[in-house]
């Protein structure tokens, strides 16, 4: 049966979508943290043309095809661009406690599966038990938004969450209308539009890109 | 046809003036694209007044009824005032060097953008595209908040940025829960995430998926209504962000968000209708979202020494107020928080148009820098001392009759939420009034502002806060009263 080989591979993808998500968080290089991110969008835009095929749920084509411009060939490009230009490409960001990082993220998992678990039983998609592999991406870039000090590694984990998200809907209910997901990707594209200049500006003013100089406002 | 203009105008706006730069009569050409969207909102509203509700576009791209077109209405009112005062404020601003054509370029441009994206936001029938347009609303804001480049604006603009991000994104999730919900019901597809059809059909959704789908929507949405705990965007961005900014802001933005809010709710309580006696499951996290936010924020008021600062504590109480008010449900009360809504957004802009002038006259936004107004430019002075009068719930100004009616629900209703609400009122009234007293009335030797302020915004919201105050028209009663009926009254 086809349906079965396509799932197979599937969740041979999903599960390489949340091994990724586990080496952006231990990657300290802002270089590896785009080719990683590159990586997890082709993941994502792989999966959801197989779908697409598999199922016969063509407008998928279409949100495989978004994910592939902007994701996988246009924002890692940007972002590439961007460390050039800005100089930052040798930061290496100086966490600490990897290890610790990667337990909580283990937490995280299993939490995510718990949850995803009753939408699951109730989805009748093909590919419903990777949506808790879609909630765990979600929470693990959330997770790196956290632990980053730096802009760009932040705006990836970000953008991270925007593909776990995506896969979300795409494994609950085989994607959103057209017009939302067409949206949603304008808005992605305008919105590290808007970051690149905000990039240059903080640039400009702190003199880096580290975030810890963003500590002022707070309430006394 | 109305529609399309309401929308377009802003957009083409935002186009033009982009390309337009910062020519001599940037300002004035702002404010004519804004007059021109206040008259296709007009023109929107009386055809909603004499036609009722309709459904437009498409397979029902837009949807407007009284709820939304009220919302329309005052969005493009007080966009349009708002760049009246932007223009002699930004003129100021020139002077003083803390911009440059460049940037009052991007600031017109965004602007006029920022206003398209929340109209669309309103008028959208698709849940999802409702999304979109709020994301949309808040990158236009972005580069507007960091438009100083200091380093404390470009700070306030990140975490505008990326809490604001992060919100919307859990709000994301909250749509791809309702549109799972709903392909059930109504097949995958375009029409599944309309408004309309869904509240067509909301008491067959399933209410487990419902019922998460809204905790993700109420936290996403909530963190742009600046409902505590995920407020702490919301005093920096306003304090930081041009005056014209933190207006439109403070009086449009969170009301937009809190739509979004409202309209998710009706589909909740919708499908959990049958399940639940008394206050619905939606209700009481709002009820509970708007009462920490209330008491919260009043007594971080006290602590501020910030004017605009202070000021958008104040927004986060009201919001809280409105949020309490919505989560209550019941004809009385939403209809108070529709009044509430409306008030606040006059009020509140109208402050922030006099607070803009008084810390350009001071050159600081320390409260303790700014004294004497009344001295030196009298009516600066007034409009700051009637404007907080207002917001503060002093009879006969309107934000009283609202904030009477919400008290006087909770009382009956939900009695040990009034002690709470009562002492935030009080708390936040002694320290705003506290700190506003002195500003209006101490000593000073400041000079007076090198241009003629625009102050006419100013006492044109605060008269029509004291009218609606001693006497709502009866069609404008009509007209909350159905918004009030839409939302489950």
């Amino acid at each position: 049966m086809p349906l079965t080989y396509n799932l197979q591979v599937i969740n041979l993808l999903a599960a390489l979508l949340l091994l990724i998500s586990f080496a952006m968080l231990s990657q300290r290089r802002i270089a590896g943290l785009i080719t990683l991110f590159a990586w997890q969008g082709a993941a994502l835009s792989a999966s959801t043309a197989i779908v697409a095929w598999s199922t016969g749920q063509h407008h998928l084509y279409w949100s495989a095809g978004i994910t592939l411009v902007l994701k996988v060939i246009a924002m890692p490009w940007f972002f590439y661009r961007l460390i050039k230009k800005l100089n930052v490409d040798r930061d290496v960001e100086p966490m600490i406690n990897i290890p610790t990082t990667m337990l909580i993220g283990i937490a995280l998992v299993i939490f995510a599966f718990n949850l995803a678990l009753p939408i699951s039983q109730m989805s009748g998609t093909v590919m419903r038990s990777t949506l808790g592999i879609a909630m765990a991406t979600v929470l693990l870039a959330f997770l790196m938004m956290i632990t980053r000090s730096k802009a760009i590694p932040q705006v990836i984990g970000f953008l991270a969450m925007e593909n776990g998200l995506f896969f979300a809907a795409t494994s609950a209910t085989y994607g959103m209308p057209l017009v939302v997901e067409m949206g949603v990707a304008l808005d992605v594209l305008v919105g590290v539009f808007v970051l690149g200049i905000f990039f240059f500006q903080i640039r400009e003013t702190f003199d880096s890109l580290d975030l810890k100089h963003m500590e002022k406002l707070k309430e006394r | 046809m109305e529609i399309y203009c309401l929308l377009g105008i802003p957009l083409s706006g935002g186009l033009f003036l982009g390309l337009w730069g910062n020519r001599r009569n940037a300002p004035e050409i702002n404010a004519l694209f804004s007059f021109l969207t206040l008259v296709a909102a007009v023109a929107l509203t009386a055809r909603i007044i004499a036609h009722g509700p309709m459904v437009v576009a498409g397979e029902g791209w837009f949807f407007i009824d009284p709820f939304n077109v009220f919302l329309v209405a005052l969005t493009a009112f007080v966009a349009f005032t708002t760049s009246l005062f932007s223009r002699p404020y930004m003129r100021i601003e020139k002077e003083h060097g803390r911009l440059n054509d460049k940037r009052l370029r991007l600031y017109h441009s965004s602007y006029q953008v920022f206003i398209a994206a929340m109209l669309l936001a309103l008028t959208t029938n698709n849940m999802g595209i409702l999304w979109v347009s709020m994301e949309a609303a808040t990158l236009a804001t972005v580069l507007l908040v960091s438009l100083y480049r200091t380093p404390a604006s470009l700070e306030a603009a990140w975490k505008y940025f990326i809490l604001c991000g992060v919100g919307i994104a859990q709000a994301l999730f909250g749509t791809i829960l309702l549109y799972f919900a709903a392909e059930k019901v109504l097949g995958s597809g375009g029409t599944a995430l309309l408004w309309t059809h869904l509240n067509a059909v909301k008491a067959q959704l399933e209410p487990t998926v419902l019922q998460l789908a809204f905790v993700f929507l109420l936290v996403g949405y909530g963190t742009k209504v600046g409902l505590a705990p995920l407020h702490s965007w919301l005093p920096d961005a306003h304090a930081e962000g041009p005056t014209p900014v933190s207006a439109v802001l403070s009086g449009l933005l969170l009301n937009v968000a809190l739509y979004a809010v409202m309209r998710s709710k009706v589909l909740v309580d919708g499908a959990l209708g049958s399940q639940v006696e008394g206050v619905s499951m939606a209700g009481g996290l709002m009820m509970g979202f708007g009462l920490l936010s209330v008491v919260v924020a009043a007594f971080l008021i006290k602590r501020q020494t910030d004017v605009k600062r202070m000021f958008a504590y104040s927004s986060i109480e009201h919001m809280g107020l409105v949020t309490f008010a919505f989560g209550m449900g019941g004809p009385v009360a939403s209809f108070a928080g529709l009044l509430h809504m409306t008030m606040h957004s006059l009020t509140k802009s109208a402050i922030f148009f006099a607070v803009g002038h008084a810390t350009q006259k001071a050159g600081t936004q320390l409260m303790d820098g700014i004294r004497g107004l009344i001295k030196t430019s009298p009516t600066i002075g007034w409009g700051l001392m009637l404007g907080t009068i207002a917001i503060l719930g002093v009879p006969p100004f309107g934000v009283f009759a609202s904030e009477f009616l919400i008290i006087t629900t909770a009382m009956h209703e939900h009695a040990w939420a009034t002690p709470f609400l009562l002492l935030a009122l009080g708390v936040a009234f002694a320290s705003i009034f506290g700190r506003v007293q002195p500003m209006v009335f101490g000593e000073t030797e400041l000079p007076a502002l090198p241009h003629q302020p625009a102050l006419v915004p100013v006492f044109l919201h605060l008269g029509l806060v004291l009218m609606l105050g001693l006497f709502i028209p009866p069609y404008l009663a009509q007209w909350y009263r159905q918004a009030a009926a839409l939302l489950g009254g």
